[in-house]
């Protein structure tokens, strides 16, 4: 048998490996990780977040769109 | 009913400091007024705003948390909304987000603490490092 030549290392959710609990819409600097230069939302299936915490992310991210801290949009 | 809530508001910042306090006590008097009691008051202090708001790309952020009837909320954004110099708010209610949070600590001191002593420092660290 021909074995698997690429092995994708299985991305892990950065918000259990460091223990955060709830994500604070107040912390843009760690929600500006998630939104890339368009200022969409990170999907899972890049970033590996598990769903719980993408979820409160997602929550996150939309409050500090609405108080300006992060851009809805990039021009 | 008492709840407990945070208030998030973006001040003009042209405004001079001492009106931005004013500002504060007139929403502390409000919110006490209503037999609700203002636990703190954070100046954020001027930040860059993510995007233009009324021709703003600065920003003066001020923090309240708040224990208080929704009524009282009802009446401070009213309030927001008349006033010219506040840009933008955002009220979160945070008690129901707190008691979850403390639930999710205690399953996860229990676990560390029966695991082995050296992992309950680690624990409380990242305690430490989720209040931030």
């Amino acid at each position: 048998m021909v074995q698997k030549q690429f092995y994708r290392r299985r991305k892990v959710c950065k918000f259990c490996v460091e223990k955060i609990d709830s994500i604070n819409y107040k912390d843009a600097r760690l929600l500006s990780q998630f939104v890339p230069e368009r200022a969409k939302i990170l999907p899972r299936r890049i970033s590996g977040v598990c769903s719980p915490h993408q979820r409160q992310l997602k929550d996150a991210i939309k409050k500090a769109r609405n108080i300006a801290l992060l851009p809805f949009t990039t021009e | 009913m008492i709840r407990k809530y945070e208030i998030m508001f973006i001040v003009d910042p042209n405004m001079p400091e001492d009106e931005i306090d004013q500002l504060n006590a007139q929403v502390e008097g409000l919110v006490t007024d209503g037999g609700g009691q203002v636990e703190s008051i954070e100046k954020l202090g001027r930040k860059r705003l993510a995007y233009e708001i009324q021709k703003h790309n600065q920003g003066f952020y001020v923090l309240f948390t708040v224990a208080t009837d929704g009524n009282v909320i009802k009446e401070v954004e009213r309030r927001f909304r008349v006033m010219d110099s506040v840009l933008r708010y955002l009220t979160v209610r945070i008690d129901e987000a707190e008691k979850k949070l403390q639930k999710v600590r205690a399953i996860r001191q229990k676990k560390s603490s029966s695991a082995s002593p050296d992992s309950e420092s680690s624990a409380e660290q990242s305690a430490a490092n989720g209040s931030q």
